[in-house]
């Protein structure tokens, strides 16, 4: 507070909470964030995570160039993401009817994704 | 591959956002402007750019660009957009559409700590004040052919120290206070369990510290003595000089009291030195001479502090107190209030308790969800040892919060502490003073409205305008003599 005068206990605590929220921001703002775009920039939009990722959620990872091309982990890693926890449709095989086995031989997805094949019906 | 993108609200430039002031109360000392922040109840003083921002949005919101514009035409540019961030960061000023700051709904821990217990050794009494809320026209307690017993046994006066230690909880101190009907009638009591207190809290490292409030009437030289030995804080109930306090503090065949109590309060004063000796004054339409009774009672009699009440009862009792009457004791508490304040501009003192109490919690900031401590802090033990909100509601059956045997029903407590909640009270929630009336005295609430936790609404205009004038006070010291607020750091 450079200008107003914290008079009594309150207005002093006050003051130190609004110097230790500003010193936070400043924190934040210096804080080394590599391969990420920095979330405080912009808090009004959600945050995509750029480059190499550990938030292992789909469609949240994009490389450096904003596309999926050069990520170290490809993206159909994400695919059981997609296709069992997640809000987003994603197009997966109809497992109950024509493909149950689909996933049979992809036990993990981080190690056996390549077991994943096309359905031909 | 990507989820739906939930975009929030563009941030509006500096043309497009509206600022528009916020909640506070303004007031003055010297020529200089402060504001009481609610609900923070923080004090803050302006500079003239803050000045010149508040009388400039006091016309109507503004975009940040206009305002900027309007008041930078006789200050710095950039000492004005910091005196906007700084109104900002304490909530002075903001963006119009943000939401109100809301009353937090929050209940204290559930281990909070009794602070208080207010003993109330016995219901009977000596005297027959017209006014009495315990034996008056407003009581809520058969006190005469109720169950309650007339005097607290030794066993439940011990049982409740105990009630009261396991209570404070990992706090070092506790308060015990005496009270009655007269409390001195029950002396025997007293005297053991003040003994009984202080072997129990050495043993459990804790200390105890006590009072009592009495009408005098039983003071006699062995009692004056145990009270100086034993340190017990002491509150006279009397109302003021002879005409005054024989009108209505009366015995039992209608004799006035005057005679009886000044003689044994005059030794009180010189035999007990080791606590300060207060009177407590109960203020009624028959009985308004605010500094007349001050003065008598600081100046002739020699009290080293004077708290004054208004009487609790129903607007229809001939003694309470009319509307103008009101303000009659407004502007006296008023004139008391400057004086006080001239005294503590010199670092010296002035008896005037009111203006003291409610100066310390301007000073240390207190934005309260409740009235007081009652049923929380504090809480009262009727005679036969059931606990109650506090010593006004002792014996109530509707207001018992369990027994000092059993301890306290949580539940109960609980469901007390929500109903009396200021987020409870929503006439409360547009007024500035709530952070430090949060709807006033429980007890005035149930004699006046029939509900406890009911806002003292009758007391509004009131409360408002004392509390203006004691941040006034506070304003002036704080540009005059700070250094007198430090005793008030604690």
């Amino acid at each position: 507070m450079r200008h107003l005068k914290a008079v009594n206990q309150k207005a002093a605590r006050i003051e130190a909470y609004v110097a230790h929220e500003a010193a936070e921001a400043e924190n934040l703002r210096l804080d080394v964030v590599g391969l990420r775009t920095p979330p405080h920039e912009d808090p009004t939009r959600p945050h995509f995570p750029r480059g190499c990722s550990l938030v292992f959620s789909p469609g949240w990872e994009v490389d450096s160039s904003g596309g999926t091309a050069g990520l170290c982990q490809p993206v159909e890693r994400d695919i059981f993401d997609c296709h069992l926890s997640c809000f987003w449709p994603a197009h997966v095989p109809d497992q109950l009817n024509h493909a149950a086995d689909w996933t049979g031989k992809c036990a993990s997805a981080q190690k056996d994704w390549r077991k994943l094949d096309l359905i031909f019906p | 591959m990507n989820p739906p993108v939930a975009v929030g609200a563009p941030d509006r430039t500096g043309a497009e956002k509206m600022l528009a002031l916020r909640e506070f109360h303004e007031f003055g000392a010297y020529g200089a402007r402060f504001l009481y922040m609610v609900p923070s109840a923080g004090v803050f003083r302006m500079d003239e750019v803050g000045d010149a921002i508040l009388d400039a949005l006091a016309a109507g919101p503004l975009d940040q660009d206009a305002l900027v514009a309007r008041v930078a035409q006789g200050h710095d540019v950039d000492r004005v957009l910091e005196t906007i961030e700084d109104l900002t960061e304490i909530r002075a000023i903001g963006d119009i559409d943000a939401p109100k700051d809301q009353v937090p709904n929050d209940l204290p821990p559930a281990d909070f700590p009794l602070n208080t217990m207010v003993l109330n050794v016995t219901n009977k009494c000596n005297l027959a004040c017209t006014y009495c809320y315990e034996y008056g026209d407003d009581k809520i307690v058969d006190t005469q052919y109720g169950d309650q017993p007339k005097f607290m046994t030794e066993d439940t006066a011990e049982e409740s120290v105990d009630f009261m230690l396991a209570e404070s909880k990992g706090q070092p101190v506790a308060h015990l206070t005496f009270f009655g009907g007269e409390t001195l009638l029950n002396f025997p009591v007293l005297q053991r369990t003040v003994a009984y207190a202080r072997r129990r809290a050495a043993e459990e490292g804790k200390r105890v510290e006590f009072s009592l409030t009495t009408n005098a009437t039983l003071l006699k030289p062995d009692v004056i003595q145990w009270l100086a030995d034993n340190q017990i804080g002491v509150t006279i109930s009397i109302d003021g000089p002879k005409e005054v306090q024989d009108g209505l503090r009366v015995f039992h065949n209608g004799k006035g009291t005057y005679d009886v109590v000044l003689p044994k309060i005059k030794e009180l004063l010189q035999v007990h030195r080791s606590r300060p000796i207060g009177a407590r004054v109960t203020l009624t339409q028959k009985n308004m001479n605010v500094l007349d009774i001050f003065r008598h009672l600081t100046q002739e009699i020699g009290f080293w502090e004077v708290g004054l009440a208004p009487v609790t009862t129903q607007d229809q009792r001939d003694y309470a107190i009319t509307p103008e009457g009101k303000d009659d004791m407004l502007r006296q508490f008023e004139e008391l209030a400057q004086e006080w304040l001239e005294c503590s501009l010199r670092d010296e003192h002035h008896g005037f308790s009111n203006v003291k109490d409610t100066i310390e919690e301007i000073h240390k900031g207190v934005s309260k969800a409740y009235g007081c401590g009652a049923g929380l802090g504090l809480m009262g033990v009727a005679t036969d040892g059931n606990v109650s909100l506090c010593h006004r509601f002792a014996g109530s059956p509707e207001h018992t919060l369990g027994n000092v045997r059993d301890g306290v029903d949580r539940e109960k407590q609980e469901e007390f502490l929500v109903d009396h909640h200021i987020a409870s009270k929503t006439d409360c929630h547009t007024c500035w003073a709530r952070p430090i009336c949060s709807g006033g005295c429980y007890h005035e609430a149930h004699v006046h409205y029939g509900d406890s936790s009911h806002a003292n609404l009758h007391y509004c205009t009131w409360v408002r305008s004392w509390t203006h004038t004691c941040l006034e006070i506070y304003a002036a010291l704080a540009e005059k003599n700070p250094k007198f607020l430090e005793r008030f750091d604690a």
